[in-house]
Protein backbone atom coordinates (compact mmCIF):
# COMPACT_ATOMS: atom_id res chain seq x y z
CA UNK A 1 0.00 0.00 0.00
CA UNK A 2 1.22 3.44 -1.06
CA UNK A 3 1.18 6.56 1.32
CA UNK A 4 -1.47 7.94 -0.76
CA UNK A 5 -3.99 4.80 -0.34
CA UNK A 6 -2.41 4.85 3.26
CA UNK A 7 -3.50 8.30 3.32
CA UNK A 8 -7.08 7.97 1.32
CA UNK A 9 -8.12 4.85 3.37
CA UNK A 10 -8.11 7.46 6.90
CA UNK A 11 -9.26 9.95 5.53
CA UNK A 12 -12.44 7.67 4.02
CA UNK A 13 -13.20 5.61 6.41
CA UNK A 14 -16.70 5.19 7.29
CA UNK A 15 -17.94 6.97 10.92
CA UNK A 16 -21.38 5.76 12.26
CA UNK A 17 -21.00 9.56 13.90
CA UNK A 18 -22.08 10.27 10.38
CA UNK A 19 -25.57 8.71 9.91
CA UNK A 20 -26.14 10.00 13.70
CA UNK A 21 -25.42 13.66 12.85
CA UNK A 22 -27.32 13.24 10.20
CA UNK A 23 -30.44 11.71 11.70
CA UNK A 24 -30.24 14.37 14.54
CA UNK A 25 -30.39 16.85 11.88
CA UNK A 26 -33.21 15.99 10.52
CA UNK A 27 -35.29 15.88 13.76
CA UNK A 28 -33.91 19.40 14.54
CA UNK A 29 -35.14 20.75 11.01
CA UNK A 30 -38.46 19.21 12.09
CA UNK A 31 -38.82 20.65 15.37
CA UNK A 32 -37.86 23.91 14.50
CA UNK A 33 -39.88 23.89 11.26
CA UNK A 34 -36.40 25.13 9.45
CA UNK A 35 -38.28 22.22 7.04
CA UNK A 36 -41.49 22.49 5.12
CA UNK A 37 -43.06 19.16 5.21
CA UNK A 38 -41.89 16.29 7.52
CA UNK A 39 -42.81 13.14 7.13
CA UNK A 40 -42.85 9.37 8.98
CA UNK A 41 -44.14 5.43 8.41
CA UNK A 42 -46.52 3.95 10.55
CA UNK A 43 -46.83 0.33 10.17
CA UNK A 44 -50.82 -0.24 10.58
CA UNK A 45 -53.36 -3.12 10.66
CA UNK A 46 -54.05 -2.29 7.16
CA UNK A 47 -50.71 -1.34 5.88
CA UNK A 48 -48.36 0.41 5.83
CA UNK A 49 -48.77 4.41 6.18
CA UNK A 50 -46.95 7.60 4.72
CA UNK A 51 -48.09 10.19 7.14
CA UNK A 52 -46.72 13.54 6.00
CA UNK A 53 -47.23 17.00 8.08
CA UNK A 54 -46.47 21.01 7.91
CA UNK A 55 -45.93 23.30 10.30
CA UNK A 56 -49.79 23.74 10.13
CA UNK A 57 -50.95 20.13 10.36
CA UNK A 58 -51.51 16.72 8.84
CA UNK A 59 -51.82 16.90 5.10
CA UNK A 60 -50.80 13.64 3.41
CA UNK A 61 -51.82 9.98 4.48
CA UNK A 62 -50.78 7.87 2.05
CA UNK A 63 -51.17 3.78 1.67
CA UNK A 64 -47.41 2.92 0.99
CA UNK A 65 -47.82 -0.54 -0.61
CA UNK A 66 -45.38 0.52 -3.55
CA UNK A 67 -42.82 2.73 -1.02
CA UNK A 68 -42.83 6.60 -0.09
CA UNK A 69 -39.93 7.47 -2.87
CA UNK A 70 -42.68 8.82 -5.20
CA UNK A 71 -45.26 10.07 -3.00
CA UNK A 72 -42.47 12.01 -1.44
CA UNK A 73 -40.78 13.17 -4.77
CA UNK A 74 -44.03 14.35 -5.68
CA UNK A 75 -44.66 16.25 -2.56
CA UNK A 76 -41.07 17.71 -3.42
CA UNK A 77 -42.63 18.90 -7.39
CA UNK A 78 -45.96 19.83 -6.41
CA UNK A 79 -45.78 21.40 -2.40
CA UNK A 80 -41.88 21.93 -1.30
CA UNK A 81 -38.83 19.97 -1.87
CA UNK A 82 -37.70 20.96 1.48
CA UNK A 83 -38.89 17.49 3.12
CA UNK A 84 -37.42 15.72 6.31
CA UNK A 85 -38.21 12.59 7.83
CA UNK A 86 -38.86 12.56 11.27
CA UNK A 87 -40.56 10.39 14.04
CA UNK A 88 -40.48 12.65 16.44
CA UNK A 89 -42.53 15.29 14.54
CA UNK A 90 -45.39 12.78 13.28
CA UNK A 91 -45.94 11.42 16.87
CA UNK A 92 -48.96 12.88 17.60
CA UNK A 93 -51.16 11.65 14.58
CA UNK A 94 -48.94 8.72 14.68
CA UNK A 95 -49.93 8.03 18.18
CA UNK A 96 -53.80 8.71 17.62
CA UNK A 97 -53.74 6.78 14.54
CA UNK A 98 -52.25 3.65 16.68
CA UNK A 99 -55.72 4.29 19.17
CA UNK A 100 -57.97 4.21 16.23
CA UNK A 101 -56.97 1.23 14.52
CA UNK A 102 -57.00 -0.48 18.32
CA UNK A 103 -60.38 1.11 18.82
CA UNK A 104 -59.64 3.41 21.54
CA UNK A 105 -60.17 6.27 19.33
CA UNK A 106 -63.18 8.17 17.43
CA UNK A 107 -62.16 11.13 16.68
CA UNK A 108 -58.90 12.82 15.61
CA UNK A 109 -57.62 15.81 17.55
CA UNK A 110 -54.40 17.09 16.23
CA UNK A 111 -54.40 19.61 13.45
CA UNK A 112 -54.67 19.08 9.83
CA UNK A 113 -53.38 21.28 6.74
CA UNK A 114 -55.66 21.55 4.23
CA UNK A 115 -54.63 24.23 2.39
CA UNK A 116 -53.91 22.18 -0.59
CA UNK A 117 -57.43 22.00 -1.24
CA UNK A 118 -59.47 24.70 -2.70
CA UNK A 119 -63.43 24.77 -4.30
CA UNK A 120 -65.68 21.69 -4.28
CA UNK A 121 -63.30 19.42 -3.66
CA UNK A 122 -62.78 20.91 -0.34
CA UNK A 123 -66.44 21.48 0.42
CA UNK A 124 -66.97 17.43 -0.04
CA UNK A 125 -63.87 16.54 1.95
CA UNK A 126 -64.97 18.96 4.76
CA UNK A 127 -68.36 17.46 4.78
CA UNK A 128 -66.74 14.18 4.95
CA UNK A 129 -64.69 15.32 7.95
CA UNK A 130 -67.90 15.65 9.74
CA UNK A 131 -68.97 12.22 9.50
CA UNK A 132 -69.18 10.65 12.83
CA UNK A 133 -67.56 7.39 13.08
CA UNK A 134 -69.46 4.07 12.78
CA UNK A 135 -72.10 6.15 10.58
CA UNK A 136 -72.52 6.42 6.39
CA UNK A 137 -73.42 8.63 4.17
CA UNK A 138 -74.22 8.41 0.03
CA UNK A 139 -72.63 9.91 -2.11
CA UNK A 140 -75.44 11.91 -2.56
CA UNK A 141 -75.38 13.30 0.89
CA UNK A 142 -71.94 14.32 0.52
CA UNK A 143 -72.54 16.04 -2.01
CA UNK A 144 -75.23 17.88 -1.33
CA UNK A 145 -73.52 18.63 2.13
CA UNK A 146 -71.18 20.39 -0.10
CA UNK A 147 -73.71 22.76 -1.70
CA UNK A 148 -74.52 20.38 -5.23
CA UNK A 149 -77.40 18.46 -4.19
CA UNK A 150 -76.95 17.10 -8.15
CA UNK A 151 -73.02 16.50 -8.06
CA UNK A 152 -72.50 12.81 -6.63
CA UNK A 153 -70.37 11.72 -9.00
CA UNK A 154 -68.25 14.72 -8.69
CA UNK A 155 -68.17 14.00 -5.43
CA UNK A 156 -67.12 10.43 -5.33
CA UNK A 157 -64.15 11.80 -7.66
CA UNK A 158 -63.61 14.56 -4.84
CA UNK A 159 -63.25 11.69 -2.52
CA UNK A 160 -60.95 9.81 -4.93
CA UNK A 161 -58.10 12.07 -4.24
CA UNK A 162 -58.96 12.40 -0.63
CA UNK A 163 -55.22 13.43 0.41
CA UNK A 164 -55.86 12.25 3.97
CA UNK A 165 -57.56 8.51 3.97
CA UNK A 166 -58.63 7.12 7.45
CA UNK A 167 -58.50 10.50 9.59
CA UNK A 168 -60.82 11.99 6.99
CA UNK A 169 -63.09 8.81 6.67
CA UNK A 170 -64.14 8.83 3.09
CA UNK A 171 -64.52 5.11 4.09
CA UNK A 172 -67.89 6.04 5.41
CA UNK A 173 -69.24 7.20 2.14
CA UNK A 174 -70.90 4.56 0.18
CA UNK A 175 -73.84 4.10 -2.72
CA UNK A 176 -77.78 5.04 -2.06
CA UNK A 177 -78.62 1.12 -2.39
CA UNK A 178 -75.60 0.53 0.43
CA UNK A 179 -73.23 -0.81 -2.33
CA UNK A 180 -69.43 -0.27 -0.91
CA UNK A 181 -67.77 2.17 -3.78
CA UNK A 182 -64.71 2.54 -4.46
CA UNK A 183 -61.58 3.21 -2.56
CA UNK A 184 -58.24 4.82 -2.43
CA UNK A 185 -56.61 2.29 -0.65
CA UNK A 186 -58.68 -0.39 -2.21
CA UNK A 187 -61.94 -1.55 -1.42
CA UNK A 188 -60.85 -4.42 0.88
CA UNK A 189 -59.39 -1.69 3.24
CA UNK A 190 -62.78 0.31 2.97
CA UNK A 191 -64.10 -2.94 4.59
CA UNK A 192 -61.51 -3.37 6.73
CA UNK A 193 -62.09 0.38 8.01
CA UNK A 194 -65.74 -0.06 8.54
CA UNK A 195 -64.73 -3.41 10.30
CA UNK A 196 -63.34 -1.89 12.65
CA UNK A 197 -65.67 0.79 13.94
CA UNK A 198 -68.25 -1.03 13.43
CA UNK A 199 -66.96 -3.40 16.00
CA UNK A 200 -66.12 -0.87 18.40
CA UNK A 201 -69.68 0.21 18.77
CA UNK B 1 -41.90 22.88 -12.47
CA UNK B 2 -38.58 22.43 -10.16
CA UNK B 3 -37.75 18.54 -10.13
CA UNK B 4 -35.15 18.60 -7.18
CA UNK B 5 -35.56 15.90 -5.11
CA UNK B 6 -36.93 15.64 -1.81
CA UNK B 7 -34.27 17.02 0.80
CA UNK B 8 -34.17 13.93 2.88
CA UNK B 9 -32.50 12.31 -0.20
CA UNK B 10 -29.86 14.72 -0.44
CA UNK B 11 -28.88 14.14 3.01
CA UNK B 12 -29.46 10.55 3.15
CA UNK B 13 -26.88 10.36 -0.40
CA UNK B 14 -24.41 12.91 0.64
CA UNK B 15 -24.36 13.10 4.78
CA UNK B 16 -21.55 10.34 4.60
CA UNK B 17 -18.74 12.30 2.50
CA UNK B 18 -19.81 15.75 4.09
CA UNK B 19 -19.41 14.17 7.42
CA UNK B 20 -15.80 12.92 6.64
CA UNK B 21 -14.71 15.95 5.28
CA UNK B 22 -15.52 18.06 7.69
CA UNK B 23 -14.12 15.48 10.11
CA UNK B 24 -10.56 15.86 8.30
CA UNK B 25 -11.12 19.68 7.95
CA UNK B 26 -12.49 20.34 11.56
CA UNK B 27 -11.66 17.24 13.61
CA UNK B 28 -14.35 15.13 14.56
CA UNK B 29 -15.85 17.40 17.53
CA UNK B 30 -16.15 20.05 16.05
CA UNK B 31 -17.46 18.15 12.96
CA UNK B 32 -21.15 17.94 14.67
CA UNK B 33 -21.64 21.54 14.33
CA UNK B 34 -20.37 21.90 11.31
CA UNK B 35 -22.27 19.59 9.90
CA UNK B 36 -25.12 20.64 11.43
CA UNK B 37 -24.40 24.44 9.77
CA UNK B 38 -23.70 23.10 6.62
CA UNK B 39 -27.16 20.68 5.89
CA UNK B 40 -29.54 23.89 7.55
CA UNK B 41 -27.71 26.25 5.37
CA UNK B 42 -28.22 23.96 2.47
CA UNK B 43 -31.85 23.46 3.16
CA UNK B 44 -32.43 27.07 3.52
CA UNK B 45 -31.14 27.79 0.13
CA UNK B 46 -32.36 24.46 -1.24
CA UNK B 47 -35.44 25.57 -3.23
CA UNK B 48 -33.81 27.91 -5.24
CA UNK B 49 -31.14 25.79 -6.38
CA UNK B 50 -31.13 25.13 -10.21
CA UNK B 51 -32.21 21.81 -11.53
CA UNK B 52 -29.18 20.08 -13.03
CA UNK B 53 -26.87 21.60 -10.08
CA UNK B 54 -24.00 19.69 -8.83
CA UNK B 55 -25.91 19.13 -5.52
CA UNK B 56 -22.42 17.22 -3.99
CA UNK B 57 -19.70 19.84 -5.10
CA UNK B 58 -22.85 22.49 -4.22
CA UNK B 59 -22.89 20.81 -0.52
CA UNK B 60 -19.02 20.41 -0.32
CA UNK B 61 -18.51 24.52 -0.79
CA UNK B 62 -20.86 25.04 1.97
CA UNK B 63 -19.34 22.94 4.28
CA UNK B 64 -15.92 23.67 3.44
CA UNK B 65 -17.14 27.25 3.91
CA UNK B 66 -18.62 26.58 7.52
CA UNK B 67 -15.19 24.88 8.14
CA UNK B 68 -13.09 27.78 7.41
CA UNK B 69 -16.21 29.79 9.63
CA UNK B 70 -15.20 27.23 12.23
CA UNK B 71 -11.49 27.53 12.55
CA UNK B 72 -11.41 31.25 12.02
CA UNK B 73 -13.52 31.22 15.70
CA UNK B 74 -11.43 28.97 17.22
CA UNK B 75 -8.61 30.17 15.83
CA UNK B 76 -7.24 31.72 19.41
CA UNK B 77 -9.35 28.52 21.31
CA UNK B 78 -8.06 25.24 21.37
CA UNK B 79 -4.85 23.77 19.48
CA UNK B 80 -6.43 22.06 16.46
CA UNK B 81 -4.85 18.78 17.04
CA UNK B 82 -6.49 18.23 19.85
CA UNK B 83 -9.74 18.50 18.43
CA UNK B 84 -8.99 16.73 15.65
CA UNK B 85 -8.28 13.21 17.15
CA UNK B 86 -11.12 10.41 15.73
CA UNK B 87 -12.78 8.34 19.09
CA UNK B 88 -10.11 5.45 19.40
CA UNK B 89 -7.45 5.54 16.09
CA UNK B 90 -5.04 2.98 15.92
CA UNK B 91 -1.22 4.13 16.36
CA UNK B 92 -0.29 4.66 12.63
CA UNK B 93 -3.70 6.55 11.67
CA UNK B 94 -3.81 8.97 14.61
CA UNK B 95 -0.43 9.41 12.86
CA UNK B 96 -2.00 10.58 9.96
CA UNK B 97 -4.76 12.66 11.81
CA UNK B 98 -2.22 14.83 13.61
CA UNK B 99 -0.17 15.45 10.38
CA UNK B 100 -3.11 16.15 8.95
CA UNK B 101 -4.39 18.47 11.71
CA UNK B 102 -1.31 20.18 12.00
CA UNK B 103 -1.67 21.89 8.17
CA UNK B 104 -2.48 25.27 7.34
CA UNK B 105 -6.47 25.21 6.21
CA UNK B 106 -5.58 25.94 2.98
CA UNK B 107 -3.35 22.96 2.40
CA UNK B 108 -5.42 20.97 4.83
CA UNK B 109 -8.61 21.85 2.64
CA UNK B 110 -6.85 19.97 -0.51
CA UNK B 111 -5.63 16.76 1.01
CA UNK B 112 -8.78 16.53 2.33
CA UNK B 113 -10.89 17.16 -0.86
CA UNK B 114 -8.70 15.26 -3.17
CA UNK B 115 -7.77 12.31 -0.72
CA UNK B 116 -11.26 12.25 1.55
CA UNK B 117 -13.42 12.80 -1.57
CA UNK B 118 -11.53 12.62 -4.99
CA UNK B 119 -12.22 16.01 -6.40
CA UNK B 120 -10.41 16.37 -9.05
CA UNK B 121 -7.62 19.67 -8.80
CA UNK B 122 -9.90 21.65 -10.94
CA UNK B 123 -13.15 20.47 -8.51
CA UNK B 124 -10.67 21.18 -5.28
CA UNK B 125 -10.26 24.81 -7.29
CA UNK B 126 -13.55 25.88 -7.87
CA UNK B 127 -14.65 24.87 -4.26
CA UNK B 128 -12.00 26.34 -2.07
CA UNK B 129 -11.88 29.52 -4.62
CA UNK B 130 -8.51 29.25 -5.89
CA UNK B 131 -6.77 28.72 -9.50
CA UNK B 132 -6.00 25.19 -10.33
CA UNK B 133 -2.37 26.15 -10.30
CA UNK B 134 -2.52 26.89 -6.99
CA UNK B 135 -4.76 24.11 -5.75
CA UNK B 136 -2.17 22.01 -7.31
CA UNK B 137 0.38 23.89 -5.06
CA UNK B 138 -1.31 23.66 -1.81
CA UNK B 139 -1.78 19.79 -2.01
CA UNK B 140 1.73 19.02 -2.93
CA UNK B 141 3.10 21.39 -0.01
CA UNK B 142 0.69 19.73 2.51
CA UNK B 143 1.95 16.52 1.33
CA UNK B 144 5.52 17.30 1.21
CA UNK B 145 4.70 18.57 4.94
CA UNK B 146 3.09 15.28 6.06
CA UNK B 147 5.33 13.10 4.91
CA UNK B 148 7.90 15.10 6.66
CA UNK B 149 5.85 15.13 9.87
CA UNK B 150 5.31 11.11 9.25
Amino acid sequence: MTDDDRLSAVLKEPDPRAGAAARRFAERAAASWSTDLAYATLASPIGELLLVASRRGLTVVYYADRGIEAPLAELAATRSPRIVASAARLDPWRRELDEYFARRREAFDSPLDLSSLSGFRRRVLLATARIPYGAALSYKEVAAKAGSPGAARAAGNALGSNPLPIVIPCHRVRHVGGGLGGYTGGVERKRALLAIEQQHG
Amino acid sequence: MERLPPFQVVLDRHSDEVWRVLRGMVGAQAAEDCFQETFLAALRAYPRLREGSNVRAWLLTIAHRKAIDHTRRRRHELPLEEEHEPAAPRAPEREIWSAVAQLPPRQRAAVVLRYGADLAHREVAELIGCSEEAARRSLHEGLKRMREEL
